[in-house]
């Protein structure tokens, strides 16, 4: 994973809530193998695309405003249903670093981090204020947790210390856990 | 000692190394279930990785979601007729032969859908944690397990060190008060719970269901409560294991024998939640007051009596899912016009469900224009249902009787739902096009599935069960 500390981006917003990862990355794309590519074909494909594939134009990413945008702001409960990693997979393939909601669902949230799209909880106050705003530009600051508006107020978010330490660091937990061989052998050992 | 919860002590005794301010706890995995569309990611990087699967006997895989579930493709005869599901398939296989890991392959007399072959096997029992690539792994929290879903990459961890990192999640109570009345069944109170809640109340927690009501369920109609946790938001749900959970494990063909049943037994007997244990939040339902149930949106927090109104009004994202549903607000949904009935999947495609809706269809022939499909969730479950004669029911009725399968729950396989039409399913997810793109999904319980089935339209199963 390639460290991140500062995610500089106008936003794009989608405001409806409980977005479920079928929405995110419909199950027929689900027969990959591999982890590339999903973010042209597969991201939100449904909503993106009618049923002939053309894309239509009243959908939020097919808008000339939304290229180039890495946050995306969407509505509470971001992210609920299957645990398919396909859906940060393809958030991360199409562009996005970053994604701002009430709220997270858990399996979404752990697969994200693990992709270095960063999952940020907003009050409803501030996040009702960004759904408003669609398209300002907005940092988001790793280290120090928070993610500044255009005015200079910096809004703070929750981000558990390991979770920030391995955006920050580029850590891969696998290389974490594999470091902790001795004691899980030791843990088999004892209960063998 | 201060009181306990079911979840602590399940935690405590799979910590390896405890959570600290800075690191999230390394937690053992007794039991890892894999199947093909979750895992070649994970495999390709142990493989790039030169790593072994750590611990291979902890771990079975299956296939399920991207099978075929009609017999000429499952055992051979023709070609699998999605090109890249069987792709995937070959890639699992392959994986699971060449990493060690036993595989109930295609024509597998066990195989099945992952959440109805492990406690069907006795793989699945009180006291351990449980782990799958798959967010319906609360299944396994029936038995008194910590059983939830991991993504790909979690996967991968758990294969190459048995281990996940965790933070210790919140215990909530779900207190279910008094007794189901007749017609009225696990779905409809999981349902019942979902819609009280909301499809977000669970975040950050596990589901301890507790109560009378709780008490009373079979082990399946546990495993139906404790599978659509994760539509509440929570990433487990677990039951106390009792006498209804030692008879079910009891003789199954992975199940401790002898002298080692007898100290499971003993250690699964410690691990219901201590009196006096304080959860973080308790909710309260009564069961007695329940009706059949049935969703009428786009998640599986829409969802009403099967003799309600859709609300008169609501937010932006209700009019979306009315406006999908093809609905309007305060519309009855009884005798809405049915077009396809799908009875299986991991929240009821076990016997006692089949058992149900054969109970309702025996005799008689589902309405003209309805396409029915009743798909077992184990080859195990098929047999039984054959056995009993369940297959000719349903066949006699005019429904399609097919191999083991994720199936229309997913769609994966090609038994999809066609745009636009309205499904009575079983399953768990009413997703837009969650049964195929522009399907139109309602959740119920295998009773008002087949009774929606005989009459062509939504239908209280009550009026039909003899
Ligand atoms: S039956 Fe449906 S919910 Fe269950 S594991 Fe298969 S796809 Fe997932």
């Amino acid at each position: 994973m390639q460290p991140i500390r500062q995610i500089r981006s106008r936003t794009v917003v989608l405001p409806a809530s409980n977005i479920d990862t079928d929405q995110i990355v419909p199950a027929r794309f689900l027969t990959t193998t591999t982890r590339a590519g999903l973010g042209a074909t597969a991201l939100f494909a449904d909503w993106r695309f009618d049923a002939s594939g053309k894309p239509r134009a009243d959908f939020v990413l097919n808008q000339p405003a939304a290229t180039g945008c890495r946050i995306l702001v969407a509505g509470h409960n971001f992210g609920c249903g299957s645990s398919r990693e396909h859906a940060p997979w393809a958030l991360v393939d199409y562009g996005f670093q970053a994604i701002v909601s009430t709220e997270i669902a858990d399996i979404f949230r752990s697969n994200a981090l693990k992709n270095g799209l960063v999952p940020i909880v907003l009050g409803a106050e501030e996040h009702a204020w960004l759904i408003a705003h669609p398209g300002i530009e907005v940092t988001v600051d790793i280290e120090h947790k928070t993610l500044a508006l255009p005015d200079g107020r910096a809004l703070e978010f929750p981000l558990e210390g390991f979770s920030r330490h391995c955006l920050l660091h580029g850590v891969d937990e696998l290389g974490f856990l594999l470091a902790q061989s001795e004691h899980i052998a030791e843990f088999e050992y004892h209960r063998a | 000692m201060t009181a306990q919860t079911m979840l602590d002590k399940i935690w405590r005794s799979h910590v390896v190394v405890p959570e600290t301010a800075d690191v999230p706890a390394v937690l053992y995995v007794d039991l890892h279930l894999t199947h093909e569309v979750t895992t070649p990611q994970a495999f390709a990087v142990l493989r790039a990785g030169n790593l072994k699967v750590r611990r291979p006997e902890r771990t079975i895989g299956t296939l399920d979601h991207s099978s075929p579930t009609q017999a000429d493709q499952v055992f051979g005869r023709v070609p699998i007729a999605i090109e890249s599901a069987r792709l995937q398939m070959a890639e699992f296989e392959r994986n699971c032969r060449q990493f060690g890991v036993e595989l109930l392959d295609m024509k597998h007399a066990d195989r099945g859908i992952v959440h109805v072959i492990g406690p069907e096997l006795g793989l699945t029992q009180p006291g351990s944690t449980i782990v799958c690539g798959d967010s319906h792994t609360s299944t396994h929290g029936a038995f008194g397990a910590l059983a939830f879903g991991i993504g790909t990459t979690e996967v991968g961890h758990v294969l190459a060190t048995q281990c996940l990192l965790q933070r210790k999640p919140r215990a909530t109570a779900v207190n279910v008060h008094g007794r189901l009345s007749d017609g009225v069944g696990a779905k409809d109170l999981i349902l019942a719970i979902i819609g009280k809640i909301g499809v977000d109340g669970g975040t950050g927690s596990v589901f301890e269901y507790r109560g009378e009501a709780v008490r009373g369920l079979s082990m399946e109609e546990r495993m139906t409560v404790c599978n659509m946790s994760i539509e509440a938001g929570a990433r487990a749900g677990m039951i106390a294991p009792d006498a209804t959970t030692f008879e079910f494990l009891a003789e199954r063909p992975r199940s401790p024998r002898g002298a080692a049943w007898e100290r499971a037994l003993e250690c699964w007997r410690t691990l219901p939640t201590d009196m006096g244990a304080r959860f973080d939040r308790e909710i309260d339902i009564d069961a007695a007051t329940l009706e059949p149930m049935i969703t009428y949106g786009t998640n599986p927090g829409m969802v009403l009596p099967v003799n309600g109104r859709i609300p008169a009004d609501g937010d932006a994202v209700f009019h979306k899912a009315l406006n999908y549903m093809g609905f309007s607000p305060g519309d009855a949904l009884k005798d809405k016009p049915v077009d396809v009935v799908f009875v299986g999947s991991c929240t009821n495609g076990r016997i006692s469900d089949l058992r149900s809706a054969a109970g309702i269809l025996k005799g008689k022939r589902i309405a003209n224009g309805v396409r029915m499909l009743v798909v077992p969730g184990s080859q195990h479950v098929k047999r039984i249902a054959e056995a009993e004669g369940l297959d000719r029911i349903f066949t006699a009725a005019g429904a399609e009787w097919r191999e083991s399968g994720c199936s229309m729950c997913i769609g994966m396989n090609g038994d999809t739902v066609a745009r636009g039409k309205y499904s009575v399913s079983t399953s768990n997810r009413n997703f837009e096009g969650r049964q195929g793109a522009g399907s139109r999904t309602l959740l119920a319980s295998p009773a008002t599935a087949a009774a929606a089935a005989l009459r062509g339209r939504i239908t209280d199963p009550r009026e039909v069960l003899s």
